[in-house]
């Protein structure tokens, strides 16, 4: 495991490098040193740790959700954070507000939708995992249908900035925003740490873990709780960028396994390598023109994905 | 031998409905019991509500002088372990990280597995005679295969007693006897306490020491085989007619059906 570790980390140094010297301005590295071009590496350096923060609390949120509802097709967006945040955005623009706001209506937005997908799953208590799915997608198929409406009907030309949420972007526009949203994640990573042996017991079944003497009930809130946080904070700071979630997690269970304890490290340091690499990519292909990220994750991550399936049926 | 669980005036179901309606009984330490009763009866709701995962609506139970109810669920789980009827694992987990779990219990969270759990969980591979399992992937295995495995996982909690809700009803003649027999040394050689639910009256009569015969929720019947796989409660409850002789190799009680064709040929 620490072997892994390691190598996993000399990757990340190598893709960082990389997204330094890269970009939509070829600059060698004297150039870089030099110190007019300080800005530019700076707006790098800031769109790496943005790549990191996103990647891997994507993917631990990934991992959670997948857990929990023992089912490794689980997406972090599946309560409702990417429309909710949608609906948030669009209801400050139509409102005038704009600048910091935004952003604060985008997470208000998201944890709207959450607390609403939250309740509507509450069942005597208890979340069943069946009800939170589909109270997911009735949530999120209804707020997008809202967006839509309120898109078609104003004509507001700010509006069209909502294709943004569609597929995300690492463009940092400030500063303190990004170090607000860093710490949430960190915290939630290392909080939900705390959990992987619980985790491990939920994943193999909700009487299995009570049989172990895990309080599930108990330790799902405080999970979904800490995914929440997590998801509205990253959709309103990057918008929503599909698959990391859902793939890093599922590629990382194949190669170290889904014991927890050596999962969710393994998985953050994957997700910030890949993210890193395809923002890169996404700023380096059609120079000077930027690909949103979603697009690239996607791009990448459909073919990786079907490539995945295939090979689980086939040992099947 | 002394008394480990006494269950008071039990009722428990789901929503409002009682499924298990005043049932008291008394279980001492060594005993292997076996639940028996048609579809319906109760039988796994009562196991449910023995191991926390539903809560009585009235009465409560004891066990070793403490009320199961009020104890932390963790120092529960250290002493009462469960197998279910069948537990599908979508996350491929090796056999070793399965078994490890069952330390869980015993562990504090972000507390590594020592190597004297480490040491616990092999004795259970090795009890099981699953050792050869240990790094396969758990979705890979058979049913028998995994049903010992899960078996493992559940001694590694060093319970003092066992819960078993039908652990051979997907199982093939040579793995039911395989399971039972392992249970059975556990029962004799360590002393493990076993509760277990069982839809063969035939298995239950060779392995348990007691049986009790449930019927809508209600104790119809308990005591040895002998006393309770007679014909007439066998066919009070179960509402067919059936023979009872005795297995000529363990002298056991051994319940033969009979077929309606057979009935109307006025056997």
């Amino acid at each position: 495991m620490k072997k892994r570790i390691l190598i996993l980390l000399v990757i990340l140094f190598l893709v960082i490098v990389l997204g330094i010297f890269k970009g939509s301005v070829e600059t060698s590295f004297k150039d870089l040193l030099l110190k007019d071009n300080q800005p530019i590496v700076r707006l790098r350096l800031l769109r790496i740790l943005l790549a990191i923060v996103a990647g891997s609390g994507l993917a631990v949120s990934g991992i959670v959700l997948q857990a929990i509802l023992r089912n490794s097709l689980a997406d972090p967006y599946l309560l409702g954070t990417s429309s909710g945040a949608g609906f948030g955005a669009v209801i400050a623009i139509i409102l005038g507000i704009s600048g910091v706001y935004l952003p604060l209506a985008a997470f208000l937005g998201a944890l709207l939708s959450i607390i609403l997908v939250y309740n509507l799953a509450k069942e005597n208590n208890k979340i069943p995992e069946q009800s939170l799915i589909l109270s997911g997608v009735i949530v999120s198929v209804a707020l997008s249908a809202i967006i839509v409406f309120l898109v078609s009907i104003s004509g507001n030309e700010a509006l069209h900035e909502i294709t943004w949420w569609l597929w995300g972007s690492l463009q940092v526009y400030d500063l303190k925003l990004l170090l607000i949203v860093s710490t949430v994640v960190a915290i939630g990573i290392a909080a939900i740490y705390v959990f992987a042996q619980d985790l491990n017991a939920i994943s193999i079944g909700e009487e299995e873990a009570i049989h172990l003497g895990v309080d599930i009930e108990l330790v799902k809130k405080i999970l979904i709780l800490i995914v929440s946080l997590i998801t509205a904070s990253l959709v309103c700071i990057c918008g929503i960028i599909g698959f990391v979630g859902l793939m890093i997690p599922h590629m990382m269970r194949l190669v170290v396994g889904p014991n927890h304890k050596i999962l969710i490290p393994t998985t953050c340091l994957a997700a910030a390598i890949f993210m890193i690499a395809c923002d890169t990519l996404s700023r380096t292909i059609f120079p000077p023109l930027e690909i949103p990220i979603g697009v690239i994750t996607a791009i990448l991550g459909a073919p990786t994905f079907i490539f995945l399936l295939k090979r689980k049926q086939r040992i099947k | 031998m002394s008394q480990l669980l006494k269950i008071n005036h039990l009722s428990g179901g789901y929503h409002k409905e009682a499924i298990v309606k005043d049932l008291s009984l008394e279980i001492k330490k060594g005993d292997f019991l076996g639940i028996i009763g048609p579809n319906g009866s109760g039988k796994t709701t009562l196991l449910r509500l023995l191991s926390r995962i539903l809560h009585p609506q009235k009465g409560n139970v004891v066990l070793e002088g403490e009320e199961i109810a009020s104890m932390e669920l963790k120092k529960f789980c250290q002493r009462v372990a469960f197998v279910q009827q069948d537990t599908a694992i979508n996350f491929p987990f090796t056999v070793s990280e399965i078994v490890l779990m069952g330390r869980i219990p015993h562990l504090k969270r972000l507390q590594a597995e020592s190597k004297k759990d480490r040491q616990i969980a092999q004795n259970a591979l090795v009890s099981t005679d699953t050792t050869n399992l240990a790094q396969k992937r758990i979705d890979e295995l058979s049913s028998g295969e995994r049903q010992r495995v899960i078996i493992a996982k559940a001694l590694t909690q060093e319970p003092i007693l066992l819960f078993l809700d039908e652990p051979t009803s997907h199982l093939d003649i040579g793995h039911q006897i395989q399971v039972l027999d392992l249970l059975k040394k556990l029962n004799r050689q360590s002393n493990l306490t076993i509760v277990m639910v069982l839809h063969d009256l035939n298995l239950a009569s060779e392995y348990c020491n007691r049986i009790m015969l449930l019927n809508e929720g209600e104790v119809f019947k308990e005591g040895v085989p002998e006393e309770v796989l007679t014909y007439q409660n066998i066919e009070a409850v179960y509402k067919t007619i059936v023979v009872v002789k005795e297995n000529p190799i363990s002298k056991k009680p051994y319940i033969i059906l009979v077929p309606q064709e057979e009935k109307n040929r006025g056997h």
